[in-house]
């Protein structure tokens, strides 16, 4: 009976402390973004440090974005012909193709990587910068570390990142329309007139909603975490792990909700 | 002035500042000093609102730094400089930027020119040659990083310098060499500073006034000569302590040139 409840009163005491948690990131996350929107007033200060980011996360990520596309794009194009060759005609492949490419592999994918790379990134750097006081030390100058660390971090991802995702997209539907003609031997004409079919102008701007949503997952998570970061050089590998792999929880969560909302209202 | 009135601190159960108070006139240079982990970089963050105190008041020129509005608080941070323990240098910057980012007035902080010639002059007052303006800071020594920090926490022109541990870490030649320049930089440029330390050597040589920081309460303040005179057994054990650490730091010292 003692054990029976003594481990209820455990259940009960983790729920709480982990509601509490819970509650306290909730608060402070939301006085970060209300925070970071005050900071837009310094313009002066955030606009050049905003391009400097861009270009930076920018140059350093399109050629694995890329790499990754092409790759995602040949192997839907192998796939759909494996699953798909001899029963339905040809040009569906490039319905096919297209479609996963732009609704789905190039936003999410790239999200993906994207979180490991600049959430990684923006983690580990605002967190040594948290532990080493160099946040402090900019504070006690007089200067605000949102307009000066945050802010531009946040905005260059949300400017790059939907940039990307559509190199990304352009990128998995050339490969793998290279792929469909080479494995399955389809005509450019069949697959231009499957992609055409089947393409919405909506399925585009579907595309750059979600990786925009992906993009402000990718910054933002990160720079919360690692502006919170506390407990040395061990916080900072802690925070760098959590932020990836909260950032990739909320695009994988943020892909079904999104789906939900924009494609099934569309139908 | 700065004035602590009864301040408090606790994180979580421990209790680091209980019921403090602490005055800094202008002009003065105080030494607050105490053992390691007692709370003297608490308190010091304090005085410029990074910390905010449980109950108390800080105010600085009459100022209530924890009501403070951001746009004032920033204001207010202006007029202090403050040297951070390890240096805290932006990393990413050489160290003409880092100093230049000292400069906390935005129309001069804009002036090429003008920051030029301010990081020379800062680099000058620090005993630094102006080439190591190129330098990153992982290019420079423990000593230099340390003059490094001084430098930009004096290139806006404070009214106060408040100095967090700035000889630790050091061996006891630089150490005398940054307690030279505190010395120095009071009497150039007549600021208000408040020194956390746990040298009592160094807080002799550069302070009007010291304070001992000792179980969460200020347990003696005074002229060194009234420390040195205290009957209080808290400050005579800290004071032998710290004789005893020089003689063993001296004798290593002499070991060491063998």
């Amino acid at each position: 009976m003692e054990t029976a409840g003594g481990t209820g009163l455990d259940l009960r005491r983790v729920a709480g402390r982990w509601s509490l948690r819970t509650a306290g990131h909730a608060g402070r996350f939301a006085y970060f973004l209300l925070d970071m929107v005050r900071s837009l007033a310094e313009w002066r200060i955030w606009v050049p440090r905003t391009f400097e980011q861009a270009i930076l996360v920018g140059y350093g990520s399109i050629f694995i974005v890329l790499l990754i596309a092409g790759f995602a794009g040949a192997v839907t194009s192998l796939q759909t012909g494996y699953q798909f060759s001899n029963q339905f005609p040809k040009y569906i492949a490039g319905g096919i193709i297209t479609e996963s490419v732009i609704l789905e592999l190039g936003p999410v994918l790239t999200g993906l990587i994207l979180a490991g790379r600049i959430g990684a990134r923006y983690a580990a750097e605002l967190g040594t910068m948290r532990v080493t006081e160099q946040i402090d030390a900019l504070e006690s100058l007089g200067r605000s570390p949102m307009s000066h660390l945050l802010l531009p971090r946040c905005l260059a991802g949300m400017l790059v990142i939907p940039a990307l995702v559509m190199f990304a997209n352009a990128t998995g539907f050339g490969v793998g329309w290279f792929a469909a003609k080479s494995s399955l031997g389809i005509t450019n004409a069949d697959f231009i007139y499957g992609a055409r079919f089947f393409f919405r102008s909506f399925d585009l701007w579907y595309s750059v909603i979600k990786s925009f949503f992906f993009a402000s997952a990718v910054v933002l998570i990160p720079c919360y975490i690692g502006y919170n970061t506390q407990q040395g050089a061990e916080g900072v590998g802690r925070a760098t792990t959590d932020a990836v792999v909260s950032a990739s929880i909320a695009i994988l969560l943020l892909d079904v909700v999104l789906t939900q909302i924009l494609l099934t209202g569309t139908q | 002035m700065i004035d602590l009135k009864d301040v408090s601190k606790r994180f979580v159960d421990h209790v680091v500042l209980d019921h403090i108070d602490f005055h800094v006139a202008d002009g003065q240079t105080v030494a607050l000093l105490g053992p390691s982990g007692v709370g003297k970089s608490v308190l010091l963050k304090h005085i410029i609102g990074l910390i905010i105190p449980d109950a108390g008041l800080v105010s600085v020129d009459g100022l209530n730094v924890a009501s403070l509005k951001r746009k004032d608080l920033a204001q207010l941070r202006t007029r202090i400089g403050y040297v951070f323990q390890n240096g805290a240098l932006f990393d990413s910057m050489d160290v003409k930027e880092n100093i230049r980012l000292g400069i906390t007035n935005e129309e001069l902080y804009s002036d090429a020119g003008y920051c030029e010639s301010r990081v020379k002059e800062c680099l000058r007052l620090v005993n630094l040659q102006p080439e190591v303006a190129a330098k990153f800071p992982s290019e420079l020594s423990g000593g230099m990083r340390k003059r490094v920090g001084i430098a930009r926490a004096i290139a806006g022109k404070p009214k106060y310098l408040l100095y967090d541990e700035p000889t630790s870490g050091l061996d006891p030649v630089n150490s005398d060499v940054i307690d030279g320049l505190v010395e120095r930089l009071q009497e150039e440029l007549g600021v208000t500073s408040v020194v956390v330390t746990h040298d009592v050597r160094g807080a002799f040589r550069v302070a009007d006034k010291i304070a001992l920081l000792w179980q969460a309460k200020i347990r003696a303040v005074g002229t060194p000569e009234e420390i040195v005179a205290s009957k209080d057994s808290a400050v005579q054990q800290f004071l032998e302590r710290d004789l005893e650490m020089a003689l063993i730091q001296s004798e290593s010292t002499d070991g060491s040139d063998v």
